[in-house]
C-alpha cells in the first residue's frame, strides 16, 4: 500500500558568514514497504531522522531524492495542493499533543476534516460519533468542550478525528507522549484493537520500546537508515 | 471547503475572542460611524444651502447694475455704482427675450417707517405685480401690488411679517387699511406676506413692498432701478436667457464691449453651483478626516490578525494536515477580518445614523443621511478588511505545516 524507495531528504543549513551551506543529510536511502492492514512502529532514537520519515510518510514533506508510492501513486513530486487531497482523503494523524480545537465541542473536533473533505452535513455528525465510539470515547463526553477533558480522553479525540473520514492510513506521532503510562497504554491498546479488529493500517512513530512493542512489525532507524526492520509473530500466526 | 461551512468557522473563531473582536471592530465602528456623521452634515448643509437659494425664487436670473464708468474713461467706481437699470429695460427683456415667463422689477432702499408712535428702519421694495411669483413670495393677509396700483403710483403697501410685527406689535391681526408713514409720505396697508425665513442673502420676511412707480416718484426721485428679477420659463433655458438679457441690455445702453458692461446678470443655477461646490469641499473635508479614523481601524483589525495568526500557528497546522489547501487556510482568515469590518461597518452605519439623527435633533443643523453613503460605507468597510487582512491571512496561508504543528 505504501513503499518508499530510495528515501533521502536533507535540509540546507543557511550559509554562515563565508562558509559555504552545509547539508545535512537526515535520511540516507531509505526502502521499505507497508501492506494494508500492518501495524508498524518506527522506533529510533531523537535525531534518528525518524520525525523527518513520518513527515514524508503523511504527505506533510516531500523528499529531495527517491520515490514514495502512496496507493500506486509516486508523491515524491506532488504540489502543495495535491498533498493537502492525499492527506485529506487517506491520511488520519494522531499527535503527540492533540491539538484540538480548544473552546470547541469534542463533536466539532472530530467533524472538522469532513468540513473539508465537503462530507454532507447529514453525514458528519453520524460519521463523527461513530469514529467516537470505536476510540473508545463515552458518548455524554460528546458534547463537552475540548480542553474540559482529560488527557486520555484528548487522545481519544484526535483517535477519532483521524478515523473518521476512514484514511487508508493512521500515522501516530507519539501518541503517548503526553500521557501517564496507564492511560498511554489504553490508548495503544485501542491502536491495537482498531487494527485487529477494523483493519486499519496504522504507523506509530515512537523512541519507547515499550510502546513499539504494541505493534506487529518494528522499523528501527538511527543515523537516517533503516537498521532493523523485523515482523512478529503471534503464536504460530503471521500478522 | 463550503461557504457555509466557512461562515460557521469563522463566526466560531471570532466568538472564541468576544472581547477582542469586539474592540477591534469598535475600531471599525468609530471610522464608518464618523465617515457617515460627517457625511450627513456635510450633505445636510448642501440641502440647506441649496434650498435657501432655491426659496428666493425658481429658474431665476438677475440683473444688478454694475460699475459707472465715465465715457472714454477707465476709472471704474465699484459694483452697483451705476443708476442705469430703468424701468424701460424692464419692460424691453419682458417683450423682446424669449422663455422669459416674468418680469419683476425692484428698486430697494432703506427708509424709516413710522406707524403711531412706534418706527423702524427696513428696507422698502418697489417693484410689481409679478414680484411674488418671480420671487417666490406669498400673501397672507390682503392682497399684493396690482398692475392698476403701479400705473397710478397708488400709495399702497405690503408689509412682510417681521416689519408687521415690529410696527404694529407682535401677531397684530387689524394691520389691514391701517396707514403707515414711509419717509413721511403715507402709504395704506393692503397686504401680509407669508412668513418666509432669511435666505442667506436677504431677509424678505423684513421688507415692504410698494409699487415700482410710486418708489420712483415719491421716495428715490428718478427713474431707476436696483434690480430686474428675471424668471425664464425653465431651467434648461437660463443661460439663453442670460445671454440675450445681456445682449439686449448692452445694445440699450450702447455697449459695444462687453466687459465695460454697466451691469452684472446673475443666474441662480451658477450661485446654486457655487454654494453647492463651498459645501462639496466641507463635505469632502470632513470626510477625509474621518476617513483617516477608518484607516487607524484597519490597522486595529490588521494588527488583531496578526496576533490571531501566531496565536493559533498549531490550529494552521493541525488543519493543513488534516487537509486543508492554502486557499482554505487564506479565506478562513480573509473572511474573519471582512465579518470583522463588515460588523463593525453595520453598527457604525446604526451609530453615525444617530450622530447625525442627535445632531438635527439637537444641534438644529440639517442632516441627510444617504443611501449611497451608507452603500459606501459598506463597501468601504469590506475593502479595508480585504485590504488589511490580506497579509495576516496570506501569512497564515505560507505556514509549514510542520514546523506549525511544532509552534510552542
Amino acid at each position: 500500500m505504501i513503499e518508499c524507495k530510495n528515501v533521502s531528504k536533507n535540509y540546507k543549513s543557511p550559509s554562515t558568514g563565508s562558509g559555504q551551506a552545509i547539508e545535512n543529510l537526515v535520511l540516507k536511502g531509505v526502502s521499505f514497504k507497508i501492506n494494508e492492514g500492518e501495524f508498524v512502529a518506527i522506533i529510533g532514537p531523537s535525531g534518528s531522522g525518524k520525525s523527518t520519515l513520518m513527515h514524508i510518510l503523511g504527505a506533510l514533506d516531500t523528499p529531495t531524492s527517491g520515490e514514495y508510492f502512496f496507493d500506486g501513486k509516486n508523491v515524491a513530486d506532488f504540489s502543495d495542493d495535491e498533498l493537502a487531497d492525499v492527506r485529506k482523503n487517506k491520511i488520519g494523524f494522531v499527535f503527540q499533543a492533540f491539538n484540538l480545537l480548544p473552546r470547541a465541542t469534542v463533536l466539532r473536533n472530530v467533524m472538522l476534516p469532513l468540513v473539508y473533505a465537503n462530507v454532507p452535513k447529514e453525514k458528519r455528525e453520524e460519521q463523527a460519533k461513530v469514529a467516537l465510539k470505536n476510540a473508545g470515547l463515552e458518548e455524554d463526553h460528546f458534547y463537552h468542550l475540548s480542553n474540559q477533558l482529560s488527557g486520555g480522553q484528548m487522545q481519544r479525540v484526535a483517535i477519532a478525528r483521524a478515523l473518521v473520514n476512514n484514511p487508508s492510513l493512521i500515522l501516530a506521532d507519539e501518541p503517548t507522549g503526553n500521557l501517564d503510562t496507564k492511560t498511554g497504554e489504553i490508548v495503544l491498546s485501542t491502536f491495537q484493537s482498531l487494527n485487529k479488529e477494523q483493519g486499519h493500517t496504522i504507523v506509530l512513530i515512537t523512541h519507547e520500546m515499550s510502546v513499539a512493542n504494541y505493534a506487529n512489525r518494528i522499523i528501527q532507524i538511527k543515523d537516517g537508515q533503516i537498521i532493523k526492520d523485523e515482523k512478529k509473530y503471534e503464536g504460530d500466526r503471521f500478522i | 471547503m463550503k461557504a457555509t461551512d466557512l461562515f460557521k468557522e469563522t463566526i466560531a473563531a471570532l466568538l472564541a475572542n468576544k472581547v477582542r473582536s469586539g474592540l477591534t471592530a469598535l475600531g471599525i465602528v468609530i471610522g464608518i460611524g464618523s465617515v457617515i456623521a460627517m457625511i450627513a452634515i456635510g450633505q445636510g448643509s448642501q440641502s440647506a444651502i441649496q434650498s435657501n437659494i432655491q426659496s428666493l425664487g425658481a429658474n431665476l436670473v438677475m440683473i444688478m447694475p454694475g460699475a459707472q464708468r465715465g465715457v472714454g474713461m477707465q476709472v471704474s467706481q465699484g459694483a452697483g455704482s451705476a443708476q442705469n437699470l430703468t424701468t424701460e429695460d424692464a419692460t424691453a427683456i419682458a417683450q423682446e427675450v424669449s422663455f422669459v415667463q416674468a418680469v419683476a422689477p425692484e428698486l430697494s432702499s432703506r427708509y424709516q417707517v413710522i406707524y403711531k408712535g412706534k418706527n423702524t428702519n427696513t428696507s422698502i421694495v418697489g417693484t410689481t405685480a409679478a414680484y411674488p411669483s418671480v420671487r417666490n413670495v406669498q400673501i397672507s393677509e390682503g392682497v399684493f401690488i396690482s398692475d392698476q396700483d403701479v400705473r397710478g403710483a397708488a400709495k399702497v403697501a405690503v408689509l412682510g411679517p417681521s416689519v408687521r410685527d415690529d410696527i404694529f406689535g407682535a401677531g397684530y391681526s387689524n394691520a389691514i387699511g391701517q396707514t403707515i408713514r414711509i419717509n413721511k409720505i403715507n402709504f395704506k396697508v393692503i397686504g401680509i406676506t407669508q412668513a418666509k425665513g432669511g435666505s442667506g442673502f436677504s431677509n424678505q420676511d423684513d421688507m415692504i413692498f410698494i409699487p415700482v412707480s410710486t418708489d420712483q416718484k415719491f421716495l428715490a426721485g428718478a427713474d431707476r432701478l436696483t434690480t430686474i428679477s428675471v424668471q425664464a420659463s425653465a431651467q434648461s433655458a437660463m443661460a439663453q436667457v442670460q445671454q440675450q438679457v445681456t445682449d439686449l441690455l448692452l445694445a440699450r445702453h450702447k455697449i459695444s464691449d462687453s466687459s465695460l458692461a454697466d451691469f452684472n446678470v446673475l443666474n441662480q443655477t451658477d450661485i446654486v453651483a457655487t454654494a453647492s461646490s463651498v459645501a462639496n469641499t466641507f463635505t469632502i473635508l470632513l470626510g477625509s478626516v474621518a476617513a483617516i479614523s477608518l484607516i487607524v481601524g484597519g490597522i486595529g483589525i490588521m494588527n488583531m490578525m496578526l496576533t490571531t495568526v501566531t496565536e493559533r500557528t498549531r490550529e494552521i497546522g493541525l488543519r493543513k494536515a488534516i487537509g486543508a489547501k492554502k486557499k482554505d487556510i487564506n479565506l478562513q482568515f480573509l473572511s474573519e477580518a471582512v465579518l470583522l469590518t463588515f460588523t463593525g461597518g453595520f453598527f457604525g452605519v446604526v451609530v453615525g445614523w444617530l450622530i447625525a439623527f442627535g445632531f438635527s435633533k439637537f444641534g438644529n443643523i440639517l442632516t441627510k443621511v444617504s443611501l449611497p453613503s451608507i452603500a459606501l460605507a459598506f463597501g468601504v468597510s469590506s475593502v479595508i478588511g480585504i485590504i488589511f487582512g490580506y497579509y495576516p491571512a496570506r501569512r497564515a496561508a505560507n505556514l509549514n505545516p510542520i514546523e506549525a504543528l511544532r509552534y510552542e
